[in-house]
């Protein structure tokens, strides 16, 4: 009973009264934000990641779960409310989550996703406690050629997933991997691409690329639109919980969500996304029952399971990161960033040299969930509340809590510089219409990659096939190729194609 | 020949620029060789693939028709001026600037002139509510991140300060 055991170690350590105090604020903050249209999940962990810098580790980490959770849980209020899907993940529940909102039932919805989402956390987490040692065991088992080899399935998972064009997600992710590399090499202590400036030695900061891409960028590009374009829906909330009706269709929908969720987290490569529209898919092949609304006509079913399946998943997700400590997602590559500035190497050696922090944070992942419910839940007329400020007065504000994040994370006015740059740059990505985030995840994989490449070829003198020649390494790289033929199927690449169309 | 995705046209030209712009710098440093890789290596390699890649999304998007042109569209001058005008002008005021003996003016300073130059991208721009917002981010910020979290800022200008 291992399982009981350590997770009531990580209770005892995350049921402090000042950690149940951070993992409030956490949710509060991260819902508060995340419910701003044009503010993703990603936007807002790094806008938020100042806040938690002078807390201890632990106290970080919980805070940093409620953000993240409170971020995912506001992009999907938005996605309901104003029909502005805050991530990818979020952009099969505006389908029928926008309907329901124009009919009325914004609360039903908002329930629906706010409990689907609970409940999916909560299995996510038992699963997550369960896989971890047993996976932490394999991790010791990897040598240089697999990770290389894990993170380029990783890549090619997030490739896969990007909504747009293959062949420009592949550019991102290598202009994201390349400027990775901008600092001193580890190894020769050549400082590279620095151009003889200081600051650039230890490489761009992360949160100056998440910030000036996904905050500066997102602004710009919202402000181009007309005011008509981001319209605001502001019609009234009739009655906030689900009647019997909605219970009754909603119940076998989150079981399902959840399933596929906790499966699909798993896979390195942004499960989430997959998950929810797996989910989708599933639903609507199944058939109505009687007296049910169409999908994407205002179906509750059509909220419940894609939002349980992207948060059993995005628990789940936490698996490769704790484990092996590799991102499989640039949320989660954000987290490592966080990580690292609280001293942190995410990575097997976490569970054994610090298991407190290990299954503290486990169990605070399911005390941000239930934050959530206990937070969302009667706030939800807040929430619509804050929906109905004008953008003109919210994007300043953006703008200073950008600012003041960047500036906070070095005391530099160097990185307010950079972040200047990396605004134009995003807004021309999004001009282009070239998908950020697969940038951020190859940003942050970019000196692993190189780290591994570089030890595995050491070790084999320089040959190459050391990477198919080792079972693991060979039958990680099997699975990428797989993934990659997969999706460039015509049948598949059609489809997908339909799937992203609401992007 | 014309340009049937412009989009990808001018993302092609963008990956090229930069995977020849990485791979030329890689070359000044040691590259090695697979068993000894130097700091050029992976970069040079990178850089190479980059370049590829671009050239095949631009070759792409004069080659397979789209329905629309995928054209770029407008570009949001006012916004994107004004927005990155407002955070340099708060790295300016918050910092100073050494080296044209600019002082610093902090936090509180900084945050009026940042509320002020973003709010002019706005479509319209009214000054007592500008005013008022930038007080109430001004209190709020104070209050957040000087008092509660304790971050280290310069508040008030260097010359009142000492």
């Amino acid at each position: 009973m291992d399982l009981i055991a350590n997770l009531s170690l990580g209770f005892g350590v995350a049921f402090t009264p000042i950690n149940l105090m951070y993992a409030f604020i956490g949710c509060l903050l991260g819902t508060l934000i995340g419910v701003l249209p044009g503010i993703g999940p990603l936007a807002t962990i790094a806008m938020l990641l100042p806040a938690t810098y002078a807390l201890p580790p632990v106290s970080a980490l919980i805070m940093l779960a409620g953000i993240y959770y409170g971020a995912q849980y506001g992009g999907s209020t938005t996605a309901i409310l104003v029909n502005l899907p805050g991530e990818s993940s979020s952009v099969v529940t505006v389908i029928d989550g926008y309907q329901m909102a124009r009919q009325g039932r914004a609360g039903p919805a908002l329930a629906a996703a706010g409990l689907g989402s609970f409940f999916a956390g909560c299995v996510g987490t038992l699963v997550l406690a369960a896989f971890a040692v047993p996976l932490t065991e394999v991790a010791f088992k990897f040598g240089p050629a697999e990770y290389f080899s894990l993170m380029v399935l990783g890549l090619v998972g997030a490739v896969v997933l990007a909504s747009g064009s293959l062949l420009k997600a592949v550019g991102m992710i290598l202009l994201g991997l390349l400027l990775g590399l901008v600092g001193t090499d580890v190894n020769s202590g050549v400082a590279r691409f620095s151009f003889d400036i200081p600051e650039l030695t230890d490489g761009i900061g992360f949160i100056v690329i998440a910030m000036g891409v996904f905050g500066y960028g997102e602004i710009i590009s919202n402000l181009g639109k007309h005011e008509s374009e981001r319209e605001v829906f502001t019609a009234d909330v009739k009655g906030l919980l689900p009647n019997k009706e909605d219970f009754k269709r909603m119940v076998p929908a989150v079981l399902r969500g959840t399933t596929l969720g906790s499966v699909l987290g798993i896979l390195p490569g942004g499960g989430a996304v997959m998950a929810a529209f797996a989910a989708y898919t599933i639903e609507k092949k199944t058939k109505l029952q009687s007296g049910e609304v169409p999908f994407g006509k205002g179906n509750i079913r059509g909220v419940a399971a894609p939002e349980a399946a992207n948060n059993a998943a995005s628990q789940t997700s936490f698996i490769p990161l704790l484990t092996l400590g590799i991102p499989p997602n640039a949320v989660m590559a954000l987290m490592v960033g966080a990580m690292t500035i609280h001293n942190i190497q995410p990575g097997p050696q976490v569970m054994t040299s610090n298991p407190e922090l290990f299954w503290g944070l486990i169990a605070s992942m399911w005390i941000g969930n239930a934050m959530l419910i206990v937070l969302n839940l009667p706030l939800i007329g807040i929430w619509i509340k804050l929906l109905s400020v004008p953008y003109r007065w919210l994007f300043p504000a953006i703008v200073l809590f950008c600012a003041i994040g960047v500036y906070s994370t070095n005391n530099n006015t160097f990185d307010i510089w950079m972040v200047a740059i990396f605004g134009v740059i995003g807004y021309l990505f999004i001009k282009l219409g070239a998908e950020p985030a697969p940038l951020l995840l190859g940003f942050i994989l970019g000196p692993m990659m190189e780290e591994n490449l570089r030890r595995a070829l050491l070790l084999s003198r320089g040959d190459w096939s050391v990477f198919v020649t080792r079972g693991l390494s060979a039958s990680l790289l099997a699975v990428a190729v797989l993934l990659l033929v997969v999706v460039l199927l015509p049948s598949i690449k059609k489809k997908r194609e339909e799937a992203f169309v609401e992007d | 020949m014309n340009i049937k995705s412009q989009k990808d046209f001018f993302s092609g030209l963008m990956f090229m620029a930069v995977g020849i712009a990485f791979a030329w710098g890689a070359t000044t440093y040691k590259v090695g060789d697979g068993a000894r890789m130097g700091p050029g290596y992976f970069p040079l390699m990178l850089g190479i693939l980059l370049a590829i890649l671009g050239g095949v999304i631009t070759f792409k998007a004069m080659v397979v028709a789209t329905e629309d042109g995928e054209k770029i569209g407008s570009w949001a001058w006012k916004p994107l001026f004004f927005i990155i005008a407002a955070n340099l002008v708060f790295g300016l005021m918050l910092g100073g600037l050494p080296s044209i003996h600019f002082p610093a003016f902090g936090l509180i300073v900084a945050i009026y002139a940042l509320t002020f130059i973003a709010a002019l991208a706005g479509e319209e721009f009214k000054f007592k509510e500008v005013l008022v917002l930038a007080t109430v981010l001004a209190i709020m910020s104070y209050a957040a991140f000087i008092l509660l979290l304790k971050l280290q800022f310069p508040v008030w200008p260097a010359f009142i300060t000492g």
